[in-house]
């Protein structure tokens, strides 16, 4: 069974540094940090001391609501600093690595031999239950429900996003794996969506509902698909597990380790040569960076250029990042650069005041300036061309920051992530910080609704 | 351009953080602002961004705007100079629209801009663009003899009452640059309607008269203009409202680069053109007899339609919605404009009015699609 989905809202934005489909080697790390940032909504409850030695796949902390949630190490060594922020809040557990890795062996089995109890927990004791995000609130999900149907999109449409094909190539059997053990934790399907312009082995994975996407960015996104698919109602769960997450939840089950390593798309214009290298979640990239990219005025993005956070030349990958993205920082004036059609060439913008429309093909090297100041919102009927989503992404926006429970809930808050507005942070005149202003919203749901 | 930067730089160091004038640090960014696009970063959010902002946006309405006030300069002089049957070379005419244009463009700007850096300044955020665009609008819709005392106390008005006390650009309810013109409209009514305004000096030489077309009409004797005329805008009336041709060049600006709605203008066009077949129809008076196309050419309501009514802060900012607020402003205009024998333009009133409506129109509209989604989750 096969289904055909047409985005037709939205932007691509082409930027130079897009990783080639080869594959580099990478040394291994001194260090590893795991860190309870990257889990939004979950407050740890440590579970290892400094000193302490741990092997791959042992807990490293739970989560203080739910101790069936638990993260554990991508790799072997010892524990070496519990980092702390402001009110002793847990920023990063950092483990020094030995030089080889022993895995916490977790027994194999065939998915679809167990039945859903097992099978979660199974998923829940290797600590890659932290791939499961649920709809609406985008958190990890809570595995005590029972959602109506799992999303896992296998493209990502973002720019220099990586491409899952070529990142879990080899890794097939694992996948199908992977997918199988999903189609136990849920009533409804599980939907595969897959780029519809680009034949890859997802489209011949079984025991999924295949769906075939077409269309710009935000495509790729599983919010998307989901709004086409099968929309979150009011006291729905739905849930999403990214492909590479599919991936260690499937070789979770055919080996019995808990294995974090994936391959990571090293992009931007500030990269050398931009391509692929084996990296584990939480690895520290400061030798990669220093050796592939340009550090000097530049960003350094773990995720990309859209959605990803900013993190420095020596820190560390992100859980559930693919992909690192390196631009150059703004830190420029522009003499009357407001003027309309000025800058054209070198600054892209989806508005007809540019002439970049003249030139859709071109890769751009975009930089971190914000074009501008945050101003009020003034320009009506721009956020609707980038958000597929039958919503209203203004009046939602509104409704967020003024805190109107009732009036997000009508609008459709369940039904987005952050990640949905993130082409409303790019296109928005006024520089507002969509993405933000969506997580606050949705924090308050937590708070006030659950 | 780093000997400008530096320079600036050297300049703005009192206003700076711990500098004497820190205070006064939104005064200063908003001249830096308008020189250079500011260094500032993205923190959080996308880390890339359009290389729009809401500058660019407001400087395309005033490009949009450019010809519809250069002929507006060049009319002032026409009219002037041909009533008393003097030469109307464009020069002439120029110099003489540009001698009477320019100051009121300069109080305008001067006054509005004054009070929104002071606001500014009073509540520590930054001046806003939005002034940018009203501060031309509003002489635009002057008559060319208004005194400069009295647009200035239109300004301080539209400014104060129509923008800033709703929370400034963005919050108000009604277009700021309407509010000036309704301001004068009430409080200085033998400047600003009659037969004696609508042409410079038509108060003081008798050999000319300031009388419109729709003014005309609505004292029930013929026009003496060509249709051509009322088309290219060599007629009586506010100083940038008379070129239909010059308003369709800032339609187009405005259309291609998406800046100003084209279904709010597509559907003032359809309203008006709706209503004055109605009036066709019925012919009771020289009003309603005024075929239907021509009322779309004379008065304010091609300017309205194009520059006034596409207003984003003030109008429908739902998409369905911008068609049902610009089809019922053409049908008011129309409407206003011929049952109100005292005031024969109605475009003004027909936007204030809807202005007032856009929140409800959206309200329906959006209420649609909370409806679509109760109904999904009964189904389900």
């Amino acid at each position: 069974m096969s289904q055909d989905i047409r985005v037709k809202k939205g932007l691509n934005i082409k930027l130079k540094g897009q990783a080639a489909l080869t594959t580099a080697a990478s040394s291994r790390s001194a260090f590893y940090a795991i860190k309870p940032t990257d889990f939004h909504g979950i407050t740890p409850k440590l579970a290892v001391k400094a000193g302490e030695e741990v092997a791959v796949g042992d807990v490293v902390f739970f989560s203080k609501g739910n101790d069936r949630i638990k993260f554990t190490s991508p790799v072997s060594g010892i524990v070496k600093e519990i980092k702390r922020g402001a009110k002793r809040k847990v920023l990063a557990i950092i483990i020094e690595a030995k030089s080889e890795d022993q895995f916490k062996d977790f027994g194999t089995a065939n998915p679809l031999d167990l039945d859903k109890e097992a099978v979660l927990e199974k998923i829940l004791e290797s600590g890659s239950f932290a791939y499961v995000k649920q709809r609406p609130y985008d958190v990890i999900a809570n595995p005590a429900d029972s959602p109506k149907a799992i999303f896992v999109s296998s493209f990502d449409t973002a720019p220099l996003g990586p491409n899952y094909a070529y990142a879990l190539k080899g890794k097939e059997e694992a996948f199908q794996a992977g997918i199988n053990a999903l189609t136990k934790l849920t009533e409804g399907a599980v939907n595969l969506a897959v780029d519809g312009s680009e034949a890859t082995f997802f489209s011949k994975i079984e025991n999924a509902n295949i769906v075939n996407v077409y269309g710009k960015h935000p495509a790729g996104n599983v919010g998307t698909q989901i709004a086409e698919i099968s929309p979150v109602n009011q006291g729905d769960r739905v849930w999403s597990v990214s492909p590479q997450g599919v991936a260690v939840i499937g070789e979770l089950f055919l080996t019995g380790k808990y294995n974090a390593t994936k391959l990571v798309a090293l992009a931007g214009s500030q990269v050398n040569n931009p391509q692929y290298y084996s990296l584990a979640a939480g690895q520290n990239i400061q030798s990669l960076i220093s050796e592939n990219a340009e550090v000097n005025g530049s960003r350094v993005i773990s995720g990309n250029v859209l959605t990803g956070t900013q993190i420095g030349a020596d820190d560390f990958l992100g859980f559930y990042d693919n992909v690192i993205s390196v631009i150059p920082e703004g830190n420029e004036h522009r003499f009357f650069g407001w003027l309309p059609f000025v800058g054209s060439k070198s600054i892209h913008s989806a508005s007809k005041t540019s002439f970049a429309w003249l030139n859709p093909g071109k890769e751009y090297t975009l930089n971190t300036s914000l074009n501008g100041e945050e101003r009020a919102l003034v320009v009506t009927g721009e956020m609707e061309k980038v958000v597929p989503l039958d919503i209203y992404p203004l009046q939602l926006l509104k409704a967020c920051i003024a805190n109107d429970i009732e009036k997000m809930e009508n609008l459709g808050i369940y039904e987005v992530a952050p990640e949905d507005f993130a082409l409303v942070d790019y296109i928005n005149t006024s520089k507002i910080e969509a993405q933000q202003i969506i997580r606050q919203g949705l924090d308050l749901m937590i708070k006030e609704v659950g | 351009m780093d000997f400008l930067r530096k320079k600036f730089d050297e300049i703005r160091k009192p206003f700076n953080k711990g500098g004497k004038f820190e205070k006064f640090a939104p005064a200063i960014n908003s001249i830096d602002t308008l020189l250079f696009v500011p260094k500032h970063n993205t923190h959080g959010g996308a880390h890339i961004r359009d290389g729009v902002d809401l500058k660019r946006v407001m400087v395309t309405v005033i490009f949009a705007l450019l010809p519809a006030m250069f002929f507006g300069m060049y009319n002032i002089g026409f009219q002037h100079f041909s009533q008393l049957g003097e030469s109307t070379a464009i020069l002439d005419c120029m110099i003489f629209g540009a001698w009477k244009f320019l100051p009121m463009l300069l109080v305008s700007y001067g006054v509005g801009l004054a009070i929104e850096i002071a606001f500014a300044v009073y509540n520590q955020h930054e001046v806003n663009e939005g002034y940018l665009v009203s501060g031309m609008l509003i002489p635009l819709i002057m008559p060319i003899d208004f005194p400069l005392w009295m647009l200035a106390v239109s300004v301080v008005f539209a400014v104060f009452i129509g923008k800033e006390a709703f929370g400034g650009t963005g919050m108000n309810i009604f277009n700021p640059a309407l509010i000036a013109r309704a301001f004068a409209f009430f409080s200085y009514a033998p400047q600003m309607s009659g037969d004696k305004v609508w042409v410079a000096d038509a108060s003081t030489i008798d050999a000319v008269s300031g009388e419109t077309i729709l003014g005309q009409l609505a004292a029930g004797t013929d026009t003496s203009w060509s249709v051509l005329d009322m088309f290219l805008g060599f007629i009586p009336g506010s100083v940038g409202e008379t070129s239909v041709l010059a308003i369709l060049i800032g339609a187009a600006i405005l259309i291609f680069t998406g800046v100003g709605s084209w279904k709010i203008m597509t559907g003032t066009l359809i309203g008006g053109a709706a209503m004055g077949l109605i009036f066709n129809a019925l012919g009771i008076n020289e009003l309603m007899n005024f075929p239907w196309w021509q009322h779309l050419l004379v008065g304010g309501f091609a300017f309205g339609a194009v520059f006034m009514a596409t207003d984003p802060v003030s109008g429908a900012q739902t998409e369905k919605g911008k068609w049902i607020y610009g089809i019922l402003i053409g049908f008011f205009a129309i409407m206003i404009r011929v049952f109100n024998g005292a005031y024969p333009e109605g475009m003004m009133m027909a936007i204030l009015l809807m202005n007032v409506f856009a929140p409800t129109i959206d309200h329906y509209v959006v209420a649609g699609n909370i409806k679509k989604r109760k109904n999904r989750l009964k189904a389900a």
